[in-house]
């Protein structure tokens, strides 16, 4: 399977000229981009590592796309994402994020149904990869 | 008209400034009962109304003005002396400015102004029973439509708003940088719950978002409501599973009284569901009501403004939609429905524009092009997404992200379901073309011209989209709005 969460995911993976022109757009609008990345992508997780902070002070395309390939030479086989945040009032929240780099193979989720009284089932969405492994040895 | 007419009509245009005169029993002008005053401004804290009214023939325009204020405030039909033990000069509404509809003869713009001890806090019901309460039956009037709304600060931090909100409702559901996608589960009548999730599961899993129920699907002999919750909420889970995204469907809780509704989102909140959903026709403290259970249990509100065409379409007659919406941003909803512009439905596009700012704006401007009379500091109010669903299809993508920006939940039921490839088929066609067009549009592309190219180059490695503008890519529905904003760039000379 392949994994759809982000902005672009139904596109086929982007090449490092389009991600420059992302960036580029993200950064005119005033945006600070971060770089994170997980090998546990299940739906909630909201919370992967983050690979430094968001690079606030970094306003040129090219200074991020080389950070971006640090971080997958570092984690080959892990998913990454970039997140422009937009500090607007009232926004204050992330605006753009899109994935950069995912495992060669993707075996998906399982999911759990737990029978209850009245016809209704508990759900739960488990990561084959996950459950194989523990972090760092997931996608290898 | 001789002297001695002038004078007369100078007088009952004018407010009884004699206490004696004033509250002699019998009937007076409304103007002369101090409901005309031309040199008002209205304070900070005021509530504005702006009506356009069609008098009667023969009664004057400032008249039919006083006479609505009068009636949305504290009037009646003859001169009471009770008004003497109150503060009713402060009471009274006061109309205090009219102006001509442009190109619109016997129409007028009609503005008044309302103190804001007239409402109780946190009631839009309350509003509505004296802004558009008698005063719409009243006689001396052809016809009166509530054009827009203004209300201060102080009045709107009474209310709570959307419970989610457009900022937590994409944190909850991990999805940035590009309109959502969802759409109506068709036929709207007649599936069963097993057949329904069916659909429901298609479209989640072949890149939709949302799916949706349709505004008259509550709980028939054809299909119970807890058999669809049951359904849809197991589609909604293997899609999520089968993409690795949070999926959701709106479960419409609407029901005939407010204790099944309570029951039926309690039952979706025990199955999972990240969103209900409740129509327009339930009433204003409905919908608050679920509003502040939706507070409660984390769960996102979509409102179909299902019945709104009754009273929001004809120009000349009846509440235009901006003022709605601006009553369920207060009143708290997270979605509306706010119009497509390009689809099957009415709606002139900058028209619609200006619902969607409403919705979306942390302050809102005067924006006459856009049919928004008023500014509008929404008080950090959350804000709403807008819907758009009614005919819209894949072919329409580059207008849609063109006309409404990034927080809209585009909504396309036919131009999914209709796809000649079957369900999961047109849901990719539209993702697809979705992702396409904001990613042309964040490079630097000019999408409202080069969007048709950008479709087809965007189809090359992908079937589904390519079988979905060889269906739908030339259906547009060309038909002339009914409600469009009317004004002229140089403001005209009050009455």
């Amino acid at each position: 399977m392949r994994i759809t969460q982000g902005t672009f995911s139904f596109l086929p993976d982007l090449t490092d000229k389009q991600i420059s022109a992302q960036l580029k757009y993200a950064l005119d609008k005033g945006w600070a981009i971060g770089i994170e990345y997980t090998d546990d992508p299940h739906p909630r997780n909201t919370f992967w590592e983050m690979f430094g902070n968001p690079m606030f002070d970094i306003r040129d395309p090219a200074g991020i796309l080389k950070e971006i390939n640090d971080c997958r030479a570092t984690f080959a086989n892990h998913y990454i994402r970039v997140t422009a945040f937009d500090s607007t009032h009232q926004t204050e929240s992330v605006v753009l994020s899109f994935i950069v780099n995912r495992p060669k193979e993707e075996p998906g989720f399982r999911l759990v149904r737990t029978e209850e009284p009245g016809r209704t089932i508990r759900y739960s969405i488990e990561s084959y990869a996950v459950q194989a492994k523990p972090e760092g040895q997931r996608y290898s | 008209m001789n002297a001695l007419a002038k004078d007369v009509v100078k007088e009952s245009a004018t407010e009884i400034k004699s206490s004696a005169k004033r509250y002699k029993a019998g009937v007076l002008k409304y103007a002369q009962m101090g409901y005309w005053q031309p040199d008002y401004v209205p304070k900070p804290t005021d509530i504005v109304a702006l009506f356009r009214i069609t008098p009667q023939e023969g009664v004057d325009a400032k008249e039919a003005a006083a006479a609505v204020a009068g009636e949305s405030s504290t009037a009646t039909w003859t001169v009471v002396w009770t008004d003497r033990l109150t503060a009713c000069d402060m009471y009274r509404a006061k109309a205090y400015r009219v102006d001509p509809v442009p190109n619109s003869p016997g129409q007028y713009f009609a503005y008044i102004a309302y103190d804001l001890s007239l409402f109780e806090e946190g009631s839009i019901t309350n509003v509505t029973a004296s802004i558009i309460g008698n005063v719409f039956s009243f006689k001396p009037l052809k016809a009166a439509r509530l054009e827009d709304m203004q209300f201060p600060v102080a009045y709107v931090k009474t209310f709570r708003g959307p419970p989610t909100g457009i900022i937590v409702e994409r944190e909850r559901l991990d999805k940035f940088g590009r309109p959502l996608l969802g759409a109506t589960t068709k036929p709207k009548l007649g599936l069963s719950g097993r057949n329904y999730g069916r659909v429901v599961y298609e479209g989640l899993k072949g890149g939709l978002d949302f799916m949706k129920d349709d505004e008259n699907i509550n709980s028939q002999p054809f299909m119970h409501w807890r058999d669809r919750y049951l359904y849809v909420m197991d589609a909604v889970n293997k899609a999520s599973a089968a993409t690795g995204e949070v999926k959701g469907s709106y479960l419409n809780v609407t029901a005939g009284d407010m204790e099944e509704m309570y029951r039926r989102a309690a039952f979706a909140k025990e199955l999972g569901s990240v969103i209900v959903m409740v129509d327009l026709v339930v009433g204003y403290t409905g919908i608050q009501s679920l509003s502040n259970w939706c507070r409660a249990n984390d769960m996102i509100l979509h409102l179909h403004r299902a019945g709104h065409g009754t009273y929001t379409r004809q120009k000349n007659h009846g509440v235009s939609f901006r003022v709605i919406a601006k009553w369920m941003r207060m009143i708290g909803v997270d979605h509306i429905h706010a119009g497509t512009a390009v689809g099957k439905l009415e709606g002139d596009p900058p028209t619609v524009q200006g619902y969607y700012n409403v919705c979306r704006d942390t302050h809102t401007k005067v924006d006459l092009l856009r049919g928004n009379f008023f500014e509008q500091d929404w008080g950090a109010l959350r804000k709403v997404m807008p819907v758009a669903s009614g005919g819209i299809h894949a072919g329409q993508m580059h207008q849609l992200l063109d006309l409404f920006g990034d927080d809209v939940v585009l909504q396309f039921g036919g131009g999914t379901i209709g796809h000649p490839q079957g369900i999961q088929a047109g849901a990719t066609a539209n993702r697809v073309a979705l992702e396409a067009m904001v990613l042309a549009r964040n490079e630097g592309r000019d999408i409202a011209n080069e969007g048709l190219d950008i479709l087809k180059g965007a189809a090359k490695s992908c079937t589904p989209l390519q079988a979905a503008l060889d269906t739908w890519g030339e259906i547009t529905f060309n038909y002339t709005s009914t409600d469009t904003s009317d004004f002229v760039p140089t403001p005209t000379a009050s009455v």
